[in-house]
Parts: C-alpha cells; sequence; structure tokens
C-alpha cells in the first residue's frame, strides 16, 4: 500500500512554523506584503474584493457565506464603519482558529488589516472566547510588535490610514458565536440572537454596518492576496479540518476542499484505534447531521453535505468508533444544546430541555418504548421553529440516530423492562 | 479567597475599567471586561463588587446583575482560589474524561460546582475548550492541561497551592 503523502499546505503552515508568533520571522517569509499593498493603494478596495469573489472563499465559521458577497454588502460612505471578528471558537470539537491564534496570530492581524482597509472601518473588534487564554497572550504580543512597527494604529504602513485593533474577551457562552449575539455581547448585553433583516453589514456593533467574519476567514485573506486567487483555489482551495474523537492522530489539517471524508480520517488523522471499526461522524461539528459508514466516500465540500442533509458547518469531523454508546453521545450531544440554549425561543428552550430529560432515562434504564416517538416528535416540534441555528443544530443528528441506530435505543429500554 | 465580602472596587479597579470604556463607542461595551475585573479583585461578583461595576460604567444595577448571571465564567457564588474546568464535550467524553472527573471528585470530595472546604478548589465540568486533539482537556485557572488521565489528578492538583 503506497503512504499517503499529505498535499503541501498554504494555510496551516504559518501556524506550524516555529517562531510565527513573532514578527520578523513573519514579515521575512513575505508575511504584511499583502496589507501594505492595500495600505499603499497598489491594491484597491476593488480588487480586493475581486480577488476574494474569483477565489471562492467562503466564510469558515459555519455558515459558509460567500466572503467577497460579505465585504461588497458594506456601504462605501458611512461615517463610521466596523470590523468584527469572530474569535468565539465554541462548535463542539472546532479547534482550528486557536490553533492559527496560537500559532501565526499575525496571518489574523494582517487579515484584519486588510479588512479595514478595504471596507473603510478605523476600527476592528476582536471577540475570542474568554477560555482562549494562551491564544490572547500570543495575539496580545504581536498586536503591540505590529503597533510598535507602524503597522496597526494611527497612519498604517506610513500611509494616512488609521487601523485600531481591540481585543475583546467573552465570559463563558456558546450562542454568542451566533454573529448578532455575539454583536450584542460586544456590546455589554446578554448575548441573545437579534432579528435579522437588518443584517450586520447594514446595522451591526452599534447599529453601525459591521464586517463580520471568522478568525480562519480572515486568515485565508493574505493568502489569498499573496498567491492571487486562481493558484489559490489549484491549491484546494485549501480548507481547516479539525478532527478529533476516536481517531489515532487528533489535530487540525489542511486538505482541500472536497477532500473524502474517509480519507481524512485514515489518511490525514492515522485511522482508528487497532481492532476498532468506524461507527458515525459528525462532519462540521456536533450541529450537522452525523454520517454513518456508507457516507464516507462523500466529498467533504458545502454542496455534497448539504445535499445529505448534513453541512460542512466549521469542518470540524468527530470520529466515533464502535465502542461508543450512540445513545450516550447523542444524550451528550442535546444536553450541550441545553446548556447553551439562550432561552428566547421556545421551541429550542424546551425541546433541548425535554429531549435531554427522555434521553438521560433511556440512558439511565428507565426509558419507555413510546420514548422514540416522543423524541421524533420532540425533534419535529424544533425543526424550522427556532430563532436561530442553535436550537435547529439538534433534530437533524437525533433523528439520523434514531433511524441509523435504533438497535442501541432499543436495547436500552429492552434492559428497562426487564429490570423492572 | 478574597477579604471582607462588604467593599466597594478600589480605585485601581474602578481606574481599570474607565480606561475599558474608553475602548468603545458606548461604555456599555466595556460591562464584560469590567465585570471581570471586579471579580479578580474579589475573587466573585458579590453584591459590591456589581453595584460597582454599576456606578462605574453609569448603568442601570438591574442590567448589570442580568447581564452577569447569562454567562458561565462569571460567577456570583464564591469560587476557590483555583477553579478546575473539565471538558466533558464529546472528544473528551470519547477520549475517557468521565474517569477523569470521578478522580477529581474523589481527591476534592466535591461534586461539580462544588467548593472543598479549605477554598483552594472549585470543581467544574464545562462544555468544549477547543482544545480537543488534546483530549481529554482540563483547564485550571488560564492554564491547559493536554491528555489528562486518571492517574495525572494528583500531578496537577500539586501545582495549585
Amino acid at each position: 500500500m503506497a503512504t499517503f503523502a499529505m498535499p503541501e499546505s498554504i494555510l496551516l503552515r504559518w501556524a506550524q512554523t516555529p517562531g510565527m508568533t513573532e514578527l520578523e520571522p513573519y514579515r521575512e517569509a513575505g508575511g504584511y506584503e499583502a496589507a501594505r499593498r492595500v495600505a499603499a493603494g497598489e491594491l484597491t478596495p476593488e480588487a480586493v474584493i475581486e480577488a476574494l469573489v474569483a477565489s471562492g472563499l467562503r466564510g469558515k465559521g459555519g455558515a459558509g457565506f460567500p466572503t467577497g458577497q460579505k465585504w461588497k454588502f458594506i456601504p462605501r460612505n458611512a461615517p463610521v464603519t466596523y470590523v468584527v471578528v469572530n474569535g468565539d471558537e465554541g462548535e463542539p470539537c472546532t479547534f482550528k482558529d486557536r490553533t492559527l491564534l496560537e500559532g501565526c496570530p499575525h496571518l489574523l492581524v494582517e487579515g484584519v488589516l486588510i479588512a479595514a482597509l478595504t471596507v473603510g472601518a478605523r476600527k476592528a473588534y476582536i471577540y475570542l472566547r474568554r477560555e482562549f487564554y494562551r491564544a490572547r497572550r500570543t495575539l496580545e504580543a504581536a498586536l503591540a510588535q505590529a503597533r510598535a512597527a507602524g503597522l496597526v494604529g494611527r497612519g498604517v504602513f506610513g500611509s494616512a490610514r488609521d487601523v485600531e485593533i481591540v481585543v475583546h474577551s467573552g465570559a463563558g457562552a456558546y450562542i454568542a458565536g451566533e454573529e448578532t449575539a455575539l454583536l450584542e455581547s460586544l456590546e455589554g448585553r446578554r448575548a441573545l440572537p437579534r432579528l435579522r433583516p437588518p443584517f450586520p453589514a447594514q446595522a451591526g456593533l452599534y447599529q453601525r454596518p459591521t464586517l463580520l467574519n471568522n478568525v480562519e476567514t480572515l486568515c485565508h485573506v493574505p493568502v489569498i492576496l499573496t498567491l492571487g486567487p486562481q493558484r489559490y483555489k489549484d491549491c484546494g482551495p485549501p480548507a481547516l479540518f479539525s478532527v478529533s474523537g476516536h481517531v489515532v492522530r487528533p489535530g487540525v489539517y489542511e486538505a482541500p476542499l472536497g477532500v473524502k471524508l474517509r480519507s481524512l480520517i485514515f489518511d490525514y488523522a492515522g485511522g482508528l484505534r487497532p481492532g476498532r471499526r468506524f461507527k458515525a461522524a459528525f462532519p462540521g461539528g456536533s450541529s450537522s447531521m452525523l454520517l454513518t459508514e456508507e457516507y464516507l466516500d462523500v466529498p467533504m465540500d458545502y454542496d455534497s453535505l448539504r445535499v445529505l442533509g448534513s453541512m460542512l458547518g466549521s469542518a470540524a469531523v468527530i470520529v466515533i468508533d464502535d465502542s461508543a454508546d450512540m445513545v450516550e453521545v447523542i444524550a451528550r450531544t442535546v444536553e450541550f444544546y441545553r446548556e447553551e440554549s439562550c432561552g428566547k425561543c421556545t421551541p429550542c428552550r424546551e425541546g433541548t430541555i425535554w429531549a435531554t430529560q427522555v434521553l438521560e432515562r433511556i440512558l439511565h434504564g428507565r426509558g419507555r418504548p413510546e420514548d422514540l416517538t416522543l423524541l421524533e416528535g420532540i425533534a419535529k416540534g424544533m425543526t424550522g421553529t427556532c430563532f436561530c441555528p442553535l436550537g435547529e443544530s439538534v433534530p437533524p443528528s437525533l433523528v439520523a440516530s434514531l433511524r441509523h441506530f435504533r438497535d442501541e435505543y432499543e436495547r436500552h429500554i429492552a434492559g428497562a423492562a426487564r429490570d423492572h | 479567597m478574597s477579604g471582607p465580602a462588604a467593599r466597594p472596587l478600589g480605585a485601581e479597579a474602578r481606574a481599570e475599567i474607565a480606561r475599558l470604556a474608553g475602548l468603545y463607542e458606548h461604555r456599555q461595551s466595556a460591562l464584560l471586561p469590567a465585570l471581570f475585573v471586579a471579580q479578580r479583585e474579589h475573587g466573585y461578583l458579590t453584591p459590591e463588587a456589581l453595584a460597582g461595576v454599576a456606578e462605574a460604567l453609569d448603568l442601570p444595577l438591574s442590567e448589570v446583575v442580568s447581564v452577569a448571571s447569562f454567562y458561565s465564567l462569571l460567577y456570583l457564588q464564591p469560587v476557590g482560589r483555583h477553579v478546575i474546568q473539565v471538558c466533558t464535550n464529546l472528544a473528551c467524553m470519547l477520549n475517557g474524561c468521565g474517569a477523569v472527573v470521578r478522580r477529581f471528585r474523589e481527591r476534592l470530595g466535591v461534586a461539580p460546582g462544588g467548593t472543598t472546604a479549605d477554598g483552594r478548589f472549585t470543581l467544574r465540568t464545562v462544555e468544549c475548550l477547543a482544545a480537543c486533539e488534546e483530549a481529554p482537556a482540563v483547564l485550571v485557572d488560564e492554564d491547559r492541561w493536554a491528555r489528562v488521565g486518571p492517574d495525572d489528578v494528583d500531578r496537577v492538583l500539586e501545582r495549585y497551592p
């Protein structure tokens, strides 16, 4: 069998090269050159946006919205415009943003600079989840270096343009990763999602036009401008996959968009542990519908996964082998959404409580045969009825587990009937 | 633990909150950072600390308390000198965090959410820490511990007097 050779990395290598947390090595490797060209007017805002559109880059936070389009939506003549970075990486088993921040914070700083210069923002806020203590330290140190070198702050790169960048830590809430909830949180309120429209591009932070992008998304931007959109696309285009769970080498891997799920698990992440069989995987975080063995050859891209009723989401592959109890996996997943539901809308708040109660009683030997129908009913009641994607994340995997692993539920319930 | 709870915010904390408020177009944006300043000073968000933040940012106390109660890392009850956060989300669960939580419980004699009688540790189980390549992951104060097994628990605890 041929040994698998990972393709050359064009994004992750920045975070995996030792010393890239420092300014000098980053600049020597060509870093901040794209931002300098934008500041100097060598690359116009129109040219930047054109390159992003041509690159096909889509948001890496989970929604997958085309990035160039998002930048284009920002009105050009507003008195105040903001850039806000979503670094509230909380989707279960997603850790690519943290990896980029800890390994090469300058890549993000450069992406933020390009974004601010392009949409005409003088201020950018980077919202990090509070648990990112190490990432915050490396990012603050990088910002201090960039500020001292005149790349951030007043007159960036010797131009007449000012770009201030402020790091803001959250306080522990998964829902703050939803973009409008993040804006509420950044304004000092409970992180409850806002009704859209208006979208943040029109009325975001303090009701000002706001460009909101995920950490990884902005890290792609300098790479695209440096290589040019065509070469970037020829390299995959690259995507970062967080692979975790029952694999030999969990980690963040850069692979071409459209890589087979099987390859990510068995080539990149070293496969399953000895003697184990594949059971299921979430392809894009726990909010994406879990997939069974028959789908191992699905290309990991937006459309292929959407057609199956799942999604690429945050590209976090959670691998589950045959040692796991699927009822336990689903119970833990649904309980997560119960813990993190903001309580704003009824289907999510009540649905996650009900589903958790039923799953817990099945798991603890008190299940009833009619519980499976009850779970299906709860899932149906939560589908298309929740205010934001948090609640909507529960039904797909719950329903898929009831279909593909019904025997496991039934064993728990039969055990309960025997014991009583 | 910090000293007597019934005291207002110190001058240094108030100056820091004023500086934070200057970073934003609206001062309420400084609320979360300000609450952490107060929490650091008082150990947790005492009624006086909450009132001090409300005063420093000129916000209604009800708004300050409402926001503080929403977020899991703002503490409205006393916590230990060190807070242990054991991740129990999927990657850590699949890699045996259950045994790690059990060992912490045994050693500390408290259930998740509890604080040891000597005020040294608070034990919490938390959702994904985004450190899944290091599962099971544990955060003690601001330090991340990787691939923690039950037999590592004593070594971790020793580091936090």
